[in-house]
């Protein structure tokens, strides 16, 4: 760069330097949403809006009763259901803490090619009533759970 | 009794509150120095009474007074006592009592230490101080407050969420929030500055130390923070970009430009206005992230008890300080002369190209952070950004800083000399570049890209030492001289080359981990081994033990190398009596900077245990770095220059003249 550039040179080049900074950062977030955000959803609303295999969803809901076997190793199946309709799951991996039947559970992974929901993470994300809050508000609006219902154990 | 007296002592300072946000402004205004004098004295009472009421709940946990509503909801008579104490800020009402004794001592020390400030800043510092103070304890008292009674006493308490129950609680929230709030001292400069519509290179050379201080705890939490999620959730994940994580980032990041601004404004009396806003943005998003963690938008195991009236009027103090710091700005921002221009190669050239580069990648991470808030609140549509996002977009904004970092000291101010600093780092840049492909040869393979990466870190961390290098002037000078000259480099040299330096060392250890680590998930019975980074996992069965308020079953694993047994490690599962609440303990192990951890799953029905073993290396560098940092940044702030009180202008401007002159 040349040391003879006039006061208005040096301004503008500076100004321009930081424009196309924060252009690419702008282009660059814009990417990262386009490829990387996860919609959140409950069994019941798959059946209204199909899902194509192969993208990233958070799947939201109850594990239904009874759902739950140990394949080998360490993958398990379940169902996750929001009193309409049931998905089944299968994770491979340990299961959090919290993860128990009939309770609230946030899975993140996408479907493969026969509408099975393969599962790369369980979030063990839970306030005190062991209720994700996405799922909290998903039931309420269906009228299957209510404020208070999810007492401690 | 005790308990009400608190209560009161809190209703006194929410008074004392009132006045010190009026009386010292007034004073500054009329030139009154009686007004103005008693800006100091009451915000040490104001202190005072604070720390009484905080005190008084301390007692009543440590006491176990089960009377109280706070202390029954977050407490049990068999914790120990270090969980009971740390328990008072295990919750809503009890943090928030903690953030706000903490802004009353920033308070009470720009008070103490404010001596040599002009009588009228100080006074119009104080009270805007006050400002935040008042809405904060007018959030506690009628929110939240944390002497409610029960009548009748239960006998026993509901105990801390087990999650808690850990040595971090006791060190994570008090750093965390000496770096949070310590920013409101650089929000309340930069208010007062603008009220009076006059700022120069002192007013900088008033703030840095504090921002430094807050910049230097805030390090300190987000690393303790980070350490306790990745030993407690048995996840062995150390940053998982939680919205929660953000809240705290966000202010370093700001932070940390803030940091180099302050400094381009004290020497070179450049970037004035923007300094003032970036004081203003750091402790916009302390206080963003406070709501964020304390309205109960988001659920995790910060969010405690979730009561909406809480979340709007912590919106109302937000909207409050944010909206009306800008609008101060704007209307007076324009009355500060702003400083001159200056060459894009040199100190402050390179500072500038920070400032941009953190502020930048700071409102990408807020971006992130609140889309999906503002998508669902909008349309209702839920989404959730996660890990992939930050990864793509901050680390890549972060590459150009990174290699931008080492350039920044070796330049001069004013016209520096950027083919100059190109060959005096082209043999750190070597080095590098070789120890990082000789890592991963050593490490048996990798990914070129990292490589790359480790590269940048070792590239950090050999720029730091040729700064000092250069400075001392090793290799031109005898070895003697040369030494002499580096023992006599001030402090702030040695600050800034430890917080580079450290941050070399947290990417070596980030890259790393990332690239080398391996997981393993296995089924074991009794007797059977796993491998894991070179080591042998014997797993001798399953124990079970009883722990004060939980009882547990502790897995049992010998970890030998080449068949020779060479330690132990405990692994186990906990069940908290009183919650009925199940944790992880992972076993983890340390060899150097790498680690071993173990964390237990559920059994199966043959009868065996599924475990999750990961091989973790060089992962200690991650929070090491960050120590490196924090180290650097209190060495920086024993630095005469900054030491609040100790300079004379006279002492200052010699100060400068030792500089190296290039």
């Amino acid at each position: 760069m040349s040391r003879r550039m006039t006061r208005k040179q040096k301004r503008l080049a500076v100004i321009l330097g930081g424009m196309s900074f924060i252009l690419v950062a702008v282009l660059l977030v814009m990417f990262a949403f386009s490829q990387s955000v996860a919609y959140f959803f409950m069994p019941s609303d798959l059946q209204k809006a199909a899902v194509q295999p192969g993208t990233r969803i958070r799947l939201g809901g109850l594990v239904e009763e009874g759902s739950v076997k140990r394949g080998a190793g360490s993958t398990v199946s379940f169902h996750v259901t929001d009193g309409g309709a049931s998905v089944p799951v299968t994770y491979t991996g340990i299961l959090p803490d919290l993860f128990r039947e009939g309770q609230g559970v946030v899975t993140e992974g996408a479907f493969d090619g026969s509408h099975a929901f393969v599962a790369d993470s369980v979030l063990a994300k839970h306030d005190e009533n062991y209720m994700p809050k996405e799922v909290a508000d998903g039931l309420k609006k269906k009228g299957v759970w209510k404020e208070g219902e999810g007492a401690k154990p | 009794m005790i308990i009400e007296i608190g209560h009161y002592a809190l209703v006194l300072a929410l008074a004392t509150g009132f006045l010190l946000s009026v009386l010292p402004l007034m004073g500054a205004r009329r030139g009154d120095a009686a007004l103005m004098a008693f800006a100091p004295v009451g915000s040490v009472v104001q202190f005072v009474l604070v720390a009484f009421a905080f005190g008084v709940l301390t007692w009543a946990y440590a006491v176990s007074d089960f009377s109280v509503l706070n202390v029954w909801d977050n407490s049990h008579s068999l914790m120990p006592m270090i969980y009971k104490v740390s328990g008072v800020w295990g919750n809503h009402e009890g943090s928030m009592l903690l953030w706000l004794l903490i802004l009353t001592l920033f308070s009470a020390m720009v008070a103490l230490f404010g001596r040599n400030l002009p009588d009228t800043l100080r006074a119009t510092v104080l009270s805007v101080q006050a400002w935040i103070t008042v809405a904060f304890l007018l959030f506690i008292l009628l929110t939240s407050n944390p002497f409610l009674r029960l009548d009748p006493a239960p006998a026993e308490g509901q105990d801390l969420n087990p999650v808690l129950q850990d040595f971090g609680l006791a060190i994570h929230p008090p750093l965390l929030y000496l770096g949070y709030v310590g920013f409101s001292v650089c929000f309340s400069f930069a208010v007062a500055a603008l009220i009076e519509g006059r700022i120069d290179a002192a007013w900088a050379r008033w703030v840095r130390p504090w921002t430094l201080a807050a910049w230097t705890f805030l390090t300190a939490g987000i690393a303790m923070g980070s350490y306790w999620a990745y030993y407690e959730l048995g996840w062995g994940g150390w940053w998982f970009w939680d919205p929660v994580e953000n809240a705290s980032f966000m202010p370093w990041l700001a932070g940390t430009a803030l940091l180099h601004s302050a400094l381009v404004m004290e020497k070179r009396e450049a970037l004035k206005i923007w300094t003032v806003l970036l004081a203003i943005m750091t402790f916009s998003l302390s206080l963003l992230g406070t709501f964020l963690v304390r309205s109960g938008v988001l659920t995790s195991v910060h969010a405690f008890a979730t009561d909406p009236s809480r979340g709007i009027f912590i919106l109302a103090i937000l909207t409050f300080f944010i909206g009306g710091a800008f609008v101060l700005f704007a209307w007076r921002a324009p009355t500060l002369k702003s400083g001159g221009l200056f060459a894009p190669i040199s100190r402050e050239g390179a500072l500038v190209l920070n400032n941009l580069i953190l502020t930048v990648s700071t409102a990408t991470v807020l971006t992130g952070t609140l889309y999906p808030l503002v998508l669902e609140t909008l349309t209702g549509e839920k989404i959730s950004v996660g890990a992939p996002f930050f990864n793509l977009t901050f680390g890549l904004l972060m590459i150009p800083l990174l290699l931008a970092v080492p350039f920044g000291p070796l330049l001069a101010w004013k016209r520096g000399d950027l083919l100059g600093a190109l060959q005096r780092l082209y043999v750190a840049a070597g080095l590098a570049l070789a120890a990082g492909f000789g890592l991963l040869y050593a490490q048996s393979g990798g990914p070129v890209v990292a490589a790359l990466g480790l590269a940048i870190g070792f590239y950090l961390v050999f720029g730091a030492l040729a700064d000092l290098w250069y400075r001392a002037n090793f290799g031109k000078l005898s070895f003697k001289v040369a030494f002499a000259r580096l023992k006599g480099l001030p402090r702030s040299a040695f600050g800034t080359a430890l917080a580079h330096l450290g941050l070399g060392v947290t990417v070596l250890g980030i890259v790393a981990v990332t690239t080398f680590q391996t997981e393993h998930v296995v089924e074991m019975r009794q007797g059977e081994t796993a491998e894991a980074g070179g080591y042998t996992l014997l797993f001798d069965g399953m124990r079970e033990a009883v722990g004060p308020n939980f009882t547990e079953e502790r897995g049992h694993f010998t970890v030998s190398r080449g068949g020779v047994a060479i330690a132990d490690v405990w692994s186990s599962k906990r069940l908290y009596t009183a919650r009925r609440m199940p944790t992880t303990e992972a076993g983890i192990l340390s060899f150097g900077a790498s680690q071993l951890y173990v964390s237990l799953g559920d059994h199966m029905e043959d009868g065996g245990l599924v475990v999750r073993i990961w091989w973790k290396p060089f992962i200690l560098c991650i929070w090491g770095g960050a120590v490196i940092m924090m180290i650097g940044g209190f060495v920086s702030l024993s630095d005469r220059r900054l030491r609040v009180g100790a300079p004379s202008r006279r002492a200052k401007l010699a100060k400068v003249a030792l500089e190296p002159a290039e």
